[in-house]
């Protein structure tokens, strides 16, 4: 099987600072990888290498076409969908006006309305906040939201980066049991950051561990996950 | 996307309070308009409003399409400009010379200043938006420094014949219109703002609006939106200085002058500061900003004479003292501007459902 996301020696740079020190790494058509490491190790800054938003150099195939050096919006319009660090809220507009930017991008109309009905089976509780100011929702919500406007970017890959970040144990589940199903059922390839690991182990398939802008370890989330070692001195748990 | 989804989100939510779809515009809004186009026949006819109250109200709407103009760019995009007085004199200038040595109509010259301050905008804007807050703060107050300087170069003075500036003439109304010159550029003026203002509500409830603010307020989020960022920020730029431009070429027509001192650095800060008090990222704050820009430059000062010499105030008091005392009790009284606080007062006054 093809890969949906192919990764080799990618190097990142914040003007003349290093970030990320040639990785590589892939995820299977339709699997879930998951990128794991402490503050500072990189994560992040790979999502952004990904999808243009910072100067990197390297190889990045996204379903057999190089993006390396491409503009955001190009990869964007490949069918990328980016949840950003800290959710990205447009805080000043409706939910409903969030979700709309996000269809900017949309040539098909009737599609980009079928994806909104999908959004609103998956995450019923927007439906009836439609109106409301995005910036006044919950931190669930945002999060909600967050994903649900890489939704309609109508996205074959989709990078979460911390989707849990700052939210209480039950919504993390709700969440993750949300992207779960958006993996499943619309076949939506997933790059998952995360610090908690343990819950990213047990939704993801593949798992990277990232160290100061370097793979030091990977496997299957089996092998991570049971391996003392690793979890150990790399995990914290 | 726009017709299906509207209709869904309809369904979802309460439309009205959706600050996003396209609503009707108000009717008292309309009645206004009506009411003011009717004002020359009720005051002006009967003598109730002079001349002069015309060129007043002419003054305050020419700002308020300028004050509309940096709103878009300040309040919707987030970029702040300290010198958008400088495409308010290419605007005043391009129309004043196309009039005074190429005596083309002074209608006609609207657009063609329109088209000539977009361009300058975006020009400047491709680069200048590579900076970042107070980095294009500064170069855009560069601009409103350079360009009167610009204006009084001695090799443009056959157009612009330097310091002296251009004297352009009132134009007699059409049709044989009962109607005062001043009159008749009241109710052109008021035209165009009213054109420019359903353009600009439409903008910014459109794909290009939506792209604008989330670009203000997340611009990494806007990025993984697929928004061209660079893009989207000169074009507003652009758009900006197109609205701004046109204030200036109303401006020229219904003073009958330009001169490079009319466009000194203070009208750029005005126009911010009436951005700002109107009320931020709201098109009915652009009227308001507009008269408060029109009330400081012609009366700060006269109300400063008179309190000085009505109270005896022990300091003296300059005009733009005035200007910061209103200033810092708007602040601190409507910190939404004018238009945020009217909307919250009559939120509360408001007879309930
Ligand atoms: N905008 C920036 N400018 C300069 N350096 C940056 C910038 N963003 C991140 N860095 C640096 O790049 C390195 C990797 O940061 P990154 O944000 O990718 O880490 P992360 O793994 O996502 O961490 P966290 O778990 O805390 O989010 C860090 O050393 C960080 O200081
Ligand atoms: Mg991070």
């Amino acid at each position: 099987m093809s890969n949906m996301l192919e990764v080799k020696d990618l190097k990142a740079y914040y003007g003349p600072s290093q970030a990320l020190h040639g990785i590589s790494f892939s995820l299977s058509k339709g699997g879930i990888t998951t990128l794991l490491g402490a503050n500072g190790a990189g994560k992040t800054t790979t999502l952004r290498a990904i999808c243009g938003m910072v100067r990197a150099e390297g190889s990045v195939i996204i379903d057999g076409e190089p993006v390396t050096g491409k503009a955001t919006e190009s990869v964007v319009r490949l069918g990328v969908g980016h949840v950003p660090e800290g959710r990205g809220t447009f805080t000043e507009l409706s939910v409903e006006e969030n979700l709309r930017v996000a269809a900017y991008t949309r040539r098909d109309k009737a599609a980009a309305a079928r994806d909104l009905e999908m959004v609103f089976t998956y995450f019923p509780r927007l439906k009836e906040r439609m109106a409301q100011q995005a910036g006044t929702l919950s931190g669930g919500e945002q999060q909600m939201l967050a994903i649900s406007r890489a939704l309609m970017l109508g996205p074959r890959l989709m990078l979460l980066d911390e989707p849990s970040f700052g939210l209480a144990p039950l919504i993390v589940q709700e969440i993750f049991r949300i992207m779960r199903r958006i993996n499943e059922e619309a076949k939506v390839s997933m790059l998952l950051v995360e610090q908690n690991a343990a819950l990213a182990l047990e939704l993801a398939d593949h798992a990277y561990v990232l160290e100061t802008g370097r793979v030091v370890m990977s496997g299957t989330s089996a092998e991570v996950r049971s391996d003392e070692q690793i979890r150990k001195s790399y995990l914290g748990y | 996307m726009a017709t299906t989804m509207t209709t869904e989100t309809s369904a979802a939510g309460d439309p009205a309070a959706l600050p996003g779809l396209r609503r009707p515009i108000p009717k008292w809004i309309w009645l206004g308009i009506i009411f003011a186009a009717l004002l020359p026949l009720i005051g002006g006819q009967t003598g109730l409003i002079s001349n002069f109250y015309f060129l007043q109200l002419s003054l305050m709407i020419v700002y308020s399409i300028a004050v509309l103009g940096l709103n878009l760019l300040t309040g919707f995009n987030g970029q702040i400009s300290l010198g958008h007085g400088a495409f308010f004199a290419v605007g005043a200038y391009v129309t004043a010379i196309l009039i005074d040595r190429y005596e083309m109509h002074y209608l006609a010259t609207l657009p063609l200043a329109m088209i000539a301050c977009f361009i300058v905008g975006y020009l400047f804007g491709r680069p200048a938006l590579r900076l970042e807050g107070h980095y294009l703060a500064l170069a855009t107050f560069a601009l409103a420094i350079a360009v009167p300087q610009f204006l009084k170069y001695r090799h443009f003075e056959p157009l612009t014949h330097g310091v002296q500036g251009i004297n352009i003439f009132n134009p007699d109304p059409p049709f044989g219109l009962p109607l005062s010159p001043d009159q008749w550029l009241y109710l052109v003026v008021l035209a165009c703002a009213v054109v420019m203002f359903i353009v600009a509500r439409n903008i910014v409830q459109s794909r290009m609006g939506r792209a604008m603010m989330a670009i203000r307020d997340q611009p990494l989020a806007a990025d993984t939106m697929g928004i061209n960022s660079a893009r989207t920020k000169s074009i507003t730029f652009g758009i900006s200085a197109l609205y701004v431009g046109l204030a200036g070429a109303l401006h020229a027509i219904i003073f009958e002058f330009v001169s490079p001192d009319s466009f000194r650095f203070e009208l750029s800060i005005a126009m911010l500061v009436g951005a700002v008090i109107g009320g931020i990222a709201t098109l009915s704050g652009a009227v308001i900003g507009g008269f408060f820009v029109q009330f400081i430059e012609k009366y700060a000062d006269a109300l400063t004479k008179w309190i000085t010499s009505t109270v005896h105030l022990p300091i003296h008091l300059e005009p733009w003292t005035i200007y910061g005392i209103v200033l810092i009790v708007l602040m601190y009284t409507m910190p939404m501007g004018i238009a945020g606080g009217l909307a919250s007062l009559w939120r509360k006054i408001r007879p309930p459902g």
